[in-house]
């Protein structure tokens, strides 16, 4: 399978990274370079295999209901680059 | 005192506690190298007043008999690491300015444990490279070159910084994190030691993420033995992180007995690649030589499936980082482009913050997870990473560790890999299956290439048999001997 | 009450167009928070009202190297819940990253569960006024981490974000499309809230936004395949989603008779104007890109957990209508009312414990819940207790006052919290059943209106006038029985 420009702007834009006209064959070429690569995948059967679900041996650790975090507005918001009263800015969201 | 750079950890150790030196006096050697250093761009923030409060701290403890296992031991932290009230970039634009308000878990044993922060080290951006090139504060210089010649080499990467650093003797030991070889690698073509160990023995919390089920922390240093007493204290498991095993960390100092007879030794097949140059099978025959010569037993295994080790990664870890990356966004930290409105916003700041690998990546991930593509690559992916290590399990019934080279060749020249990027990620060839089977590894530098370059060998072992592969990599360092040293030219 | 045919049934839910009938097909989805301390998979508070991103975690802000661990308490109350809706419970289950970028998910992802949910089908029983039941089905149960809040109306350019909301356990169950009009849509809502009420595993307050619903409707004429749906979102009142889907079915109907075809759109509700609007532009069709959390291990649960969890199950509403038909001998539809709430019904059941069990659904239904919906108190501040209540009752059984009178004294227990008895007694509202005295007053009344009496001759509604003429004499304490009674009598000659 292979990508053209209209699915290199489309998934730019699912992935949230503007990209300008001219950048767009080459990132065309570069990506189809990689997806021709990993094609080779198809030689392998995997009629049967389960996909791998974890890389270890481990159960899913449950804990316990108590509040044991959060309580440090300041910290959360200190590393932000527009806040206001305690809240994060950004531009509006056109609905 | 100007030898005290020279010493590895173990030695930094017992000369604290015989009280041939502070460890000031270490903090203070190390600062002064760290800043003589600063042509490899290793160091991306030094940090050496709060050494200095540190070893002051280490210092007490000595003379009151309190000493921790890692008291005063200066370390490198790569910028992946979150580390309360110093920086952490990961390498790239977008997380410039960003001050973390808590500390890693990895960085935290650190210092519960007494070692010292020297500074934040050069990494590729986000983990993403084999040589340090991606970095947005420049490449890291390898700090051996070729004999005669004065080309910048590449340190390997991700974890180039902590490479050189160590090898440069900048500081005794360094934190790394390898998530397709990036310890392994970068410590072979830089002529120390590294280890990844399995997946779920160190703790991810507070390490920027790269690959969820991918990424682990691990030492970098010049010899097993430090690498052995970092892990003592880096590992273990953290409630905070659900992917944590909560296992006892063993001794894995004590592991270093030197003894390996009667170990099986496999060799898979399939790491013999066309086009290898002769100097790594030569280095390969000669570990396979050390070990038997040890008395462990050699055996010829087959791991079917390595050769889709590398195309499947380039799949699941570009897919999971698609995803990781998702919050670097503008909002809540870290660089922010103005938009006209949250799309733009989020647009501008993302195309402005990542360099050119990373959103390659992120784009490949945002692919191979779209809709009508997911079953096609991520769940084939997914089906072939279990292949691979299904293949390691049968290997143990006739196996307890296998050996085989770290790189397919040694360090290059800045700027020569870096237009094709299959050509980079072929650098981690021999790494990445370790990484898609959870195994744990380690580089121990074996030898050098016709050109003069430091190369590694490779061990890789059961999960949570660290002790094994550290056991095994003491005695190939010991047979190895490998004592060439860098010329120092970055003064 | 007429039975009616299925095929009446159906088309007595069916929407008149301008070329014949259409029928209404609707699903919803409700959103409903875990009633837990702390969050899905951050140990920060879930408490309403906080001051902005005080209840927010480094987790739940997605900073860098940040890690979920997941609330056993969360797992257990959608396990919970799932038996509650006689739902198959799934012992393996996997959580899923939905990825999509808004200010309000922080990671740019939403931690949910796609292909393998914690719950399966399950079916929720919902009671129609003409005693007809209604068997929606429940699609699925999952498990997912809630989002912030962005406020826009702060600020002419910017939006000002609040995480306090973000990663709190949500509940997601999803309806399959049974519903066939805006009354069965808001009776399952209503039906869907009391259960979890019951169960406890939300508190399920629509205002404050603990519970919301995602409706889906389409239309179609009868026979014909399904339409194109429409999903209006985050609907938090039952009154609304009927109104919404009112509209939209009209809306769709009237697009499709004028030659249009229906584009499948969100939409949200505009309260004001009572109309739906379209939320987002066609072309955003979201691509989720869907993969198993690696942060995560599937989720295993034990099977002895679950009986366990089973064990402690309140009787539930149907249960309990069942219940209260066959003990105390209610309609149907008493029966629904009273059990609509848990705590309601427990007080029902104080008060009708050995007493007459239709007299005390009456007091209960008209004249308790009457006034605390007057006075916007909830039952368990109800200043008449059930013990009171039963007692007043008692007075009325065994002819201490009159029924009448005893609505008084309820008024005056509401208002002071003072027991029936006491009230009575003080007040002297004792009713007169001396059958002497109250013939006393009668003879009197008859003695002095001649004229009257001579018009009862001729109609017999007359007595009414005498009654009220005796009550009012009596200040209403006059057994009304014995009254008419001895009127009857007298003026009988």
């Amino acid at each position: 399978m292979s990508v053209d420009q209209k699915t290199v702007r489309r998934i730019a834009h699912l992935a949230r990274i503007a990209i300008k006209d001219e950048q767009v064959e080459p990132m065309v070429g570069e990506l189809n370079g990689i997806l021709a690569w990993v094609e080779q995948l198809g030689e392998v059967d995997t009629d049967g295999v389960a996909p791998m679900t974890s890389v270890v041996e481990a159960k899913l650790p449950l804990r316990e209901d108590e509040v044991t975090d959060g309580g440090y507005p300041k910290d959360v918001v200190k590393n932000a680059p527009a806040t206001e009263d305690g809240f994060f800015m950004v531009p509006k969201v056109l609905e | 005192m100007s030898t005290l750079t020279d010493l590895t950890i173990a030695e930094m150790r017992d000369g604290l506690a015989a009280k041939k030196f502070s460890a000031k006096d270490l903090a203070q050697a190390h600062i002064d190298a760290i800043e003589g250093a600063r042509l490899l761009n290793a160091f991306l923030v030094e940090t050496p007043d709060k050494a200095l409060a540190m070893a002051e701290e280490s210092d007490k403890h000595i003379s009151k008999g309190t000493a921790r296992p890692l008291e005063g031991i200066p370390l490198g932290i790569k910028d992946l690491f979150c580390t309360r009230g110093v920086q952490a970039t990961a390498g790239s634009h977008i997380l410039e300015g960003f001050t973390p308000t808590y500390e890693s878990t990895i960085t935290h044993n650190l210092w519960h444990d007494g070692a010292i922060m020297m500074g934040k080290t050069n990494m590729d951006e986000f983990a993403m490279g084999s040589s340090n090139e991606t970095s947005f504060f420049g490449p890291v210089k390898n700090p051996w070159r070729r004999p005669g010649s004065n080309a910048d080499l590449v340190p390997g990467g991700s974890s180039g910084g902590s490479a050189a650093s160590v090898a440069a003797k900048l500081v005794p030991g360094a934190t790394g994190t390898d998530t397709g070889g990036s310890i392994r690698q970068p410590a072979a073509v830089t002529g120390i030691v590294g280890m990844k160990p399995t997946y779920g023995r160190c703790s991810r919390w507070g390490v920027v993420a790269f690959a969820s089920s991918l990424d682990q922390a691990g030492p970098m240093a010049r010899t097993v033995r430090d690498a052995a007493i970092m892990l003592n204290s880096m590992a273990g498991h953290d409630p905070k992180d659900s992917t944590s095993l909560n296992v006892d960390v063993p001794d894995f100092e004590a592991a270093l007995t030197g003894d390996v007879k009667g170990l099986r030794i496999g060799v898979p097949k399939e790491y013999r690649v066309d086009g290898m140059p002769e100097a790594i099978e030569k280095l390969w025959q000669q570990g396979i030589e050390w070990l038997r010569a040890a008395g462990a037993e050699i055996v010829d295994i087959s791991l079917p499936h390595t050769k889709y080790a590398l195309p499947a990664y380039y799949i699941v870890a570009p897919a999971e980082a698609s995803s990781n990356l998702a919050r670097y966004d503008g909002v809540r930290y870290g660089q922010r482009e103005e938009g006209q409105d949250i799309t733009d916003l989020y647009e501008q700041t993302r195309a402005a913050g990542f360099g050119h690998e990373v959103q390659r990546r992120v784009m490949i991930g945002t692919y191979v997870l779209s809709a009508g593509y997911y079953d096609a690559y991520y769940l084939k992916a997914q089906k072939v990473r279990t292949l691979i290590k299904q293949d390691f399990e049968k290997a143990w019934d006739k196996v307890d560790a296998i050996l085989t080279p770290t790189t397919p060749g040694p360090a290059f020249a800045i700027g020569e890999k870096s237009d094709d990027p299959l050509e980079m990620y072929l650098n981690d060839i021999f790494t990445v299956t370790a990484n898609m089977s959870g195994l744990p590894g380690i580089s121990v530098p074996a030898g050098l290439s016709d050109d003069g370059l430091p190369l590694g060998l490779q061990v890789i072992g059961k999960a949570l048999d660290e002790e094994c592969v550290f056991r095994v990599g003491g005695v190939l360092e010991n047979a190895a001997n490998f004592s060439a040293r860098p010329d120092v030219w970055w003064k | 009450m007429t039975t009616k045919s299925p095929e009446q049934a159906k088309g007595q839910k069916h929407i008149q167009g301008a070329t014949g009938p259409w029928e209404v097909v609707i699903g919803i989805e409700v959103h409903a928070q875990v009633n837990s301390k702390a969050k899905l998979f951050s140990g920060a508070s879930t408490t309403f009202g906080a001051e902005p991103n005080e209840n927010v975690s480094l987790v739940d802000a997605a900073m860098p190297g940040m890690l979920p661990v997941i609330n056993k308490y969360c797992v257990e109350q959608a396990i919970r819940t799932g038996l509650g809706l006689n739902a198959q419970i799934n012992l393996y289950s996997v959580f899923d990253r939905k990825n999509y970028f808004y200010p309000d998910l922080p990671q740019g992802y939403q931690i949910s569960q796609f292909l393998q949910p914690i719950v399966g089908e399950g079916i929720v029983e919902v009671d129609m006024p003409d005693g007809s039941v209604v068997e929606v089905g429940v699609e699925r149960l999952h498990l997912e981490q809630d989002a912030g809040k962005s406020i826009h109306d702060l600020h002419p350019k910017m939006s000002y974000v609040d995480l306090n909301r973000s990663g709190v356990a949500l509940m997601e169950i999803v309806s399959k499309p049974d519903l066939r009009s805006s009354e069965e849509a808001g009776l399952y809502v209503t039906k869907l809230r009391s259960i979890l009420r019951y169960l406890g595993t939300c508190d399920g307050n629509m205002e404050q936004g603990s519970m919301r619903a995602d409706v889906n409707v389409s239309v179609r004429r009868p026979g014909e395949e399904l339409g194109t749906r429409c999903e209006i979102k985050n609907m938090n009142s039952v009154r609304f989603i009927r109104a919404a889907i009112e509209y939209e079915a009209r809306r769709q109907v009237d697009v499709i008779e004028e030659g249009g075809t229906i584009d499948q759109e969100t939409l949200l509700f505009d309260t004001v104007n009572g109309v739906t609007r379209s939320m987002r532009s066609k072309e955003e069709a979201h691509d989720y890109r869907y993969f198993p959390d690696p942060d995560l291990l599937p989720l295993e649960l034990d099977k002895v957990w679950v009986e366990d969890i089973k064990a402690t199950l309140p009787e539930l509403p149907d249960e309990k209508k069942k219940r209260f038909i066959s003990d105390f001998g209610l309609s149907p539809y008493d029966a629904s009312v009273l059990v609509a709430d848990r705590d309601r019904a427990a007080y029902f059941e104080d008060v009708a414990g050995g007493r007459d069990a239709k007299m005390a659904a009456n007091w209960v239904t008209s004249e308790l819940f009457g006034a605390l919906k007057k006075m916007d108190v909830d039952i368990t501040d109800s200043p008449v207790k059930a013990e009171e209540l039963g007692k007043l009752i008692d007075l009325i059984k065994d002819d201490t006052i009159s029924g009448k009178i005893a609505k008084q004294v309820f008024e005056i227990m509401f208002e002071t919290g003072q027991d029936p008895a006491h009230i009575v007694e003080e007040r002297g509202l004792k009713q007169v059943t001396d059958t002497g005295a109250i013939e006393a007053v009668v003879d009197e009344i008859i003695a002095a209106n001649p004229d009257k009496a001579e018009e009862y001759k001729q109609k017999p509604k007359a007595l009414g006038w005498f009654v009220g003429q005796v009550m009012q004499r009596t200040q209403g304490k006059a057994n009304p029985k014995t009254v008419n009674e001895l009127l009857k009598k007298k003026l009988d000659g």
